[in-house]
């Protein structure tokens, strides 16, 4: 990210050389003078908020259909309108967040959990199976992601669950990667072979001492990759490939929405909105957190 | 160089069949039967026992595998299971219109992409640097069936500039242009804010090293440093971006394909899921993850034979 | 044609905006080059080398500014001079060598290129202009130059690089080249190749040439002049035999303690002075070096030296100096 002023380093390391901080405050007040990130964390909270309060904020029911009220446009009755079978739309994208945001926190965990396992295997283990590991990794990470979903779908159906094995299989290959590399830079690292001359056991090594020193990045990794897990979700969901209508996604809202995109705009715009508020809100918010806590990551992929 | 070039083939040619094994196994690991999957559960048993026989199904999963790779040497992806006919054939029909909307994706990207980051990286900390960082971050983030379905509501249902389905009618070279242009740009322009990003930070790190100083001391045109001497050195990430890039235009094309109601291989696939003809499916999947490992695999000898700094180190 | 020295600064003061304030780099610099002269210019890293160097070429960063100042090259103000006619004379009239030969070439274009680039301002075809550098690269000894042209940086070694890259800098026959370390990156066998190389040229194009480099010795070797800068000031300035016999500055003096062997050891960092290179942001009161100095009094703390000349061409800014005696 652009800030509006960078000195040359070597300026601001005369800059920072007579005061030395404490820790906390110095990545706090870091991560608030970004603003684009502090404006993700607003979007964010909207998502989040929305989400957790469904109920309070709305009376009406998400699913029950009410075709007298079909197509209404946005107003006081119905914040964000209704869609072509009378539901109030404020009502389902609030409920749609709620899929989102568990499907974007189980998948995730799904898919670091994975990839951090078969990572650490990969980067401890023998050559063979380190060969053989990123073989896969290769070619789970060359199917396009859309065409493993709908091939997955052909076989096991439309469903939450093929959403999250879509995600992990899509995505724990590039965690694994990740945590390969480091383990095979730190298990040469002298405190590594300090602590096996000292008869440490295998799984020891790897919780204990190489665990801890490869997951900070990941789980910055891992917080970027919400957005995309969230895109996959929608998408999925979009496609009639994902959370099996009635349920209230922001996909099937848009589905529902496109297919009467010349009766009213409203739904196609309710289905639409949340999901750019969300990803860009999760998008902003991760990379001032990466700034933040992990500058050397690349910002570019 | 060639013997880098067999190295990183050979690489490919493995990332494919394994590639091909996962697919393979996924289809007869996953519960349910593929039998089942094609024909539903009310087919009578003489009906199924004929297509277990006419689709190999009869045999041990091993000896099915080595048919399946054996037929794949051949070019036989397998049969559609309702038409009968070739998968191969029907996928190569509709990959030209989906390699289209790719080329317009790309032309997008790079037309937008690269002038965006290079001008960026040229007025560092300006309100336009900052202006196009913002746009870059966004437009990667928005997902592109969102852009799709919004370019079609705003530039075909609401202004009517634009038609809002269709590839145009065949033959017709200005009518097929006019409608890639919101499916192209709902496919590339992700790929915009990618680029941008990308050749902005490449910039600025190329713009810092000494050559680019020394070029300044001898009083070279800044043109020319900009253009041929920093640029050049800019574009070479660049382009194994850009292949990287064309698995998740794939991706793109799919969700652009089925909004815009274009002809294509997304179309083709979204076809088959909904009524379960798998080896379709699959054999889609396959080809495009084959494409995918390729056009990556062209954008690395690309950057290998245009950078000297390879080119040496390959031929020692 | 003027007369004159082929530089004269006056007087130069440069800042950089920094997230403390100003950092005051360079402070009231006087220097003079003589037309086809060597001077040298010696100090600590951090002393204002590079920075004198970018003010005089015009490549100042973004964040710096020159404060005050004249730069006269062959009696023409380079200070304000608009960014185009000073592109014209940087490459033609004033040229460079870098420190590290390694990253001063283009990775992606042949040499060839590069060099009959930096001849645009030439009429004359393409065939010509690689002939001319190829003439250039004979004359600072690459054997076989007409092959080399077509070769990529990345294929030379270091002490060729450097060649190479002084062959590009008197490409033009400019009247001032200045040297920033360019022997630092080299072993010492190359270096005095380097040095004899150096001054074989510059007999032979007659140009001026600032030497910049934190070795005395070197300085010694191949200047007439030497300029001594200290924390973006020129604390001691003369000819070589006033600076090494009459040192009439402290820091100078200490520079030659600790540069024992003086011409012929090679020290990659001065040993060490006592104390910290002064704040550039917010300066202390009086002289500069007041606080890292051996000798200074309580007046050194608070009163600001002067720049005074102890003999004819022999100056120090230092109170402690008096004209006519070197040693104070």
């Amino acid at each position: 990210m652009t800030r509006a002023f960078e000195p040359a380093s070597a300026n601001s390391a005369v800059a920072h050389a007579g005061r030395p901080r404490r820790r906390r405050p110095d990545w706090l007040r870091h991560l608030m003078a970004d603003r684009l990130g502090m404006f993700g964390l607003v979007l964010v909270a909207l998502v989040v908020i929305g989400a957790v309060f469904a109920d309070v904020l709305t009376s009406y029911d998400p699913i029950r259909m009410s075709p007298r009220d079909r197509f209404a446009a946005p107003g006081l009755d119905h914040l964000m309108g209704t869609d072509n079978l009378g539901r109030d739309l404020f009502t389902r994208v609030l409920h749609g967040g709620r899929i989102a945001l568990t499907v974007a926190m189980a998948a995730t965990a799904a898919s670091l959990a994975l990839g951090v396992s078969l990572g650490l295997v990969a980067g401890y283990g023998p050559r063979w199976l380190d060969n053989a590991l990123i073989l896969l990794f290769d070619a789970l990470r060359s199917f396009p992601t859309v065409m493993l979903a709908l091939a997955l779908v052909t076989l096991i159906g439309p469903s939450l669950a093929a959403v999250i094995l879509v995600v992990v299989l899509s995505g724990a290959p590039s965690y694994g990667r990740i945590v390969r590399t480091q383990v095979i830079s730190l298990k040469r690292a002298e405190f590594v072979l300090a602590e096996r001359s000292m008869g440490a056991g295998t799984a020891r090594i790897l919780f204990v001492h190489l665990l801890p020193n490869v997951i900070g990045p990941i789980l910055i990794l891992a917080s970027m990759d919400i957005p995309v897990v969230i895109t996959i979700e929608a998408g999925m969901s979009f496609l009639g490939l994902g959370v099996p209508p009635p349920t209230p996604s922001w996909g099937n809202i848009l589905n529902d929405g496109f297919s009467f995109i010349r009766e009213s705009i409203w739904p196609v715009i309710a289905g639409g909105v949340p999901i750019i508020v969300a990803t860009l809100g999760f998008t902003f918010l991760g990379e001032a957190l990466r700034d933040t806590f992990d500058p050397r990551i690349r910002k570019d992929m | 160089m060639l013997v880098y070039t067999v190295k990183r083939l050979g690489l490919s040619v493995a990332i494919i069949l394994v590639a091909t094994a996962v697919l393979f196994v996924m289809v007869f690991a996953i519960p349910g039967d593929p039998v089942s999957v094609a024909l539903g559960p009310r087919a009578s048993p003489s009906v199924v026992e004929a297509f277990r026989e006419r689709m190999g199904l009869d045999q041990p999963l091993p000896i099915q595998m080595l048919r399946f790779y054996g037929n794949l040497l051949t070019g036989n992806l397998g049969h559609d299971v309702l038409s009968g006919r070739s998968v191969a054939t029907m996928v190569l029909e509709q990959l030209p219109y989906s390699l289209t909307l790719i080329a317009g994706a790309m032309v997008w990207s790079v037309a937008l992409g690269v002038p965006l980051g290079c001008y960026a990286a040229m007025r560092r900390g300006s309100a336009v640097d900052s202006i196009v960082g913002v746009l870059s971050v966004g437009t990667i983030a928005i997902p592109s069936f969102v852009v799709a379905i919004y370019l079609l509501l705003i530039f075909a249902i609401g202004l009517g500039w634009l038609p809002a389905i269709g590839a145009g009618r065949s033959g017709e070279f200005g009518d097929q242009l006019v409608h890639l242009i919101l499916p192209s740009l709902a496919v590339g322009l992700g790929w915009v804010g990618y680029l941008a990003r990308m050749v902005r930070s490449t910039m600025l790190e190329v713009m810092g090293e000494s050559h680019i100083r020394m070029a300044h001391a001898f009083g070279l045109p800044p043109r020319l440093v900009i253009f041929k001497y920093a640029l050049r050195i800019a574009i070479l990430p660049t382009l194994t971006l850009l292949g990287l890039g064309i698995g998740q235009m794939l991706s793109g094309t799919v969700f652009a394909e089925i909004v815009f109601a274009r002809p294509g291989v997304g179309q083709l696939v979204y076809d088959a899921v909904s009524v379960r003809n798998y080896p379709v499916v699959t054999g889609a999947v396959l080809v495009t993850t084959a494409f995918y490992v390729l056009a990556t695999l062209a954008a690395d000898l690309l950057v290998a034979s245009l950078d000297p700094r390879i080119r040496t180190s390959l031929r020692q | 044609m003027a007369s004159g020295p082929i530089l004269e600064i006056d007087g130069l003061s440069v800042g950089y905006a920094t997230m403390r304030g100003p950092m005051r780099a360079l402070r009231d610099v006087s220097m003079t080059v003589p037309r086809g002269g060597m001077v040298g210019i010696v100090g600590e890293s951090g002393c204002g080398k590079s920075t004198l160097m970018n003010a005089i070429l015009g490549l100042m960063p973004a964040n710096g500014r020159i404060a005050g100042g004249r730069i006269l090259f062959d009696g023409r103000d380079l200070v304000g001079l608009d960014a185009a006619t000073m592109r014209r004379l940087r490459g033609d009239r004033l040229s460079v060598v870098f420190q590290d030969p390694m990253t001063a070439l283009n990775p992606v274009h042949t040499i060839g290129a590069q060099m009959v680039d930096i001849q645009y301002r030439l009429t004359g075809s393409r065939a010509a202009k690689r002939a001319r550098a190829a003439a250039m690269l004979a004359k600072v000894r690459m054997p076989d130059p007409r092959h080399h042209l077509d070769q990529y940086a990345h294929e030379f070694s270091g002490g060729m690089r450097q060649r190479i890259c002084i062959a590009m800098a008197l490409m033009a026959e400019p009247d001032l080249l200045i040297c920033d370390e360019p022997t630092t990156a080299l072993d010492a066998t190359l270096e005095v190749q380097m040095l004899d190389l150096l001054r074989d040229l510059q007999r032979e194009i007659g140009c001026a040439v600032i030497f910049i480099s934190h070795h005395l010795g070197l300085i010694a070797e191949l200047c007439a002049q030497v300029v001594v800068m200290y924390a973006g000031q020129v604390v001691e300035r003369g000819s070589v035999r006033d600076i090494f016999h009459r040192p009439a500055h402290p820091y100078t003096r200490r520079l030659l303690d600790c540069d024992p062997a003086r011409i012929r050891e090679r020290a990659e960092v001065l040993p060490t002075i006592p104390g910290d290179v002064p704040d550039l942001v917010e300066l202390p009161p009086g002289c500069i070096f007041s606080p890292r100095c051996p000798v200074a009094e309580g007046r050194c703390h608070t009163t600001v030296p002067p720049d005074v000349a102890v003999a004819d061409g022999h100056h120090a800014r230092c109170l402690l100096a008096r004209p006519g005696e070197g040693a104070a």
